[in-house]
């Protein structure tokens, strides 16, 4: 029902009716400010980024095909403006730094957690921010992976078609990605 | 102690939801007997539980609104294209309105100055005054234009005397009422209730 509202929308919006638009941003924005704040852990910049994913979107309208989903497209506006972001922020020496090693999880093996949890249960919102740093100190595409993989209704499809990479690439960085996560996450 | 890299592979493909009958059997019956790789596994679950839950994580209220802000400004005949959709019956009734009172005010610029009276009744004219003779018996309505009226017969009806008087000085009859009408609101008052007289009446 909701789909069919959206495609509707998305045809208005394609006529020129720029309320329709409204409904789209409403619908999609706590999952494209989710893919964000995953990949660059800032708020604020997450926040601006989604924005202007967004007004790209809007102002790229005529280019979206309707007979593919408009979430893959969305989402693919938003991990690029992110990773875009990210490059011209600052050389990230992880992004281009091949983890060396067959299974690629050596690296973050001999690293050990750095902080440790205190023993009281902590606030969501400060265990949020605690993942949150931890998913930051991954390398930056293993930050994407882990945004589109973690919003928990993507298909591997479905990420490597926004990522426009192999079924198989995405899939290994999941579990590389996951592996990762779990060596620092394990002590929570 | 390290289980083999296939086990844990298992576990992924498991976690993706992309794992296959026989392999499921073999993860279940390896995990039922090896500590090591159980821990693995539920480590693994639960990166997956913390990492999923992102409630917490929402752009501020006003982020529709900023957005929306932030667009270009669409072109005018949309916007008054789709208050029309949003309002078909205020579009229809305003139409409506805008043919008619164009209408009514056009015919009353037309016979602003024209005397105008029901022909064929023997009404006499002297100068700017309509005469209803004694001998004659109007059964209708009497609607007259710029001209007084002076009645000497009789009129059924109502007399409607637009832009005149009724000459007090005649001596006949009216059954109906007399209504002057000199105000072009009024007139277009009268008209719509004319209007909505003839549409409503069950007669």
């Amino acid at each position: 029902m909701i789909e069919e509202k959206l495609k509707q929308n998305i045809k208005s919006v394609k006529k020129g009716d720029q309320s329709a638009f409204e409904d789209i941003v409403a619908f999609y924005q706590n999952k494209v400010f989710a893919i964000c704040y995953r990949m660059i852990g800032n708020k604020q910049e997450a926040e601006d980024i989604s924005q202007e994913a967004f007004i790209r979107a809007y102002l790229n309208i005529q280019s979206f095909d309707e007979n593919r989903k408009f979430s893959t497209w969305l989402f693919r506006i938003a991990t690029n403006l992110t990773i875009d972001r990210i490059r011209k922020k600052k050389p990230d020496f992880y992004l281009d730094a091949e983890i060396k090693g067959t299974d690629g999880l050596d690296l973050y093996a001999q690293l050990p957690a750095e902080q440790a949890l205190p023993e009281e249960e902590v606030e969501s919102l400060e265990m949020q921010s605690y993942i949150q740093n931890e998913i930051m100190q991954l390398p930056a595409k293993y930050r994407s992976i882990i945004a589109l993989r973690f919003l928990d209704e993507l298909s591997l499809k479905e990420i490597s078609e926004i990522l426009e990479m192999p079924v198989g690439t995405v899939k290994t960085r999941i579990h590389r990605g996951r592996e990762a996560l779990r060596k620092r996450l394990r002590h929570v | 102690m390290k289980c083999n890299k296939e086990i844990v592979e298992l576990m992924h493909q498991y976690l993706d939801g992309a794992i296959t009958e026989t392999d499921e059997q073999r993860l279940r019956s390896h995990l039922q007997s090896c500590e090591a790789c159980q821990t693995h596994f539920q480590e693994l679950k639960r990166t997956v539980a913390l990492v999923t839950a992102n409630i917490e994580l929402k752009p501020s209220k006003d982020f529709t609104s900023n957005v929306m802000a932030q667009l270009p400004k669409e072109k005018k005949r949309m916007s008054a294209k789709r208050w029309m959709k949003l309002h078909p019956m205020l579009t229809a009734a305003a139409i409506f309105f805008i043919l008619m009172f164009s209408g009514t005010f056009s015919a009353w610029n037309q016979d602003q100055h024209q005397l105008s009276y029901p022909k064929g009744q023997n009404l006499i004219v002297e100068n700017d005054t309509v005469i209803v003779p004694k001998d004659v018996v109007i059964e209708d309505d009497l609607e007259i234009k710029n001209a007084n009226v002076k009645v000497e017969g009789k009129v059924l009806g109502d007399v409607v005397l637009i832009n005149g008087k009724h000459l007090s000085a005649s001596a006949g009859k009216i059954a109906g009422e007399i209504k002057e009408v000199d105000q072009i609101f009024n007139w277009m008052w009268y008209k719509l209730k004319d209007l909505t007289e003839s549409v409503f009446s069950l007669d």
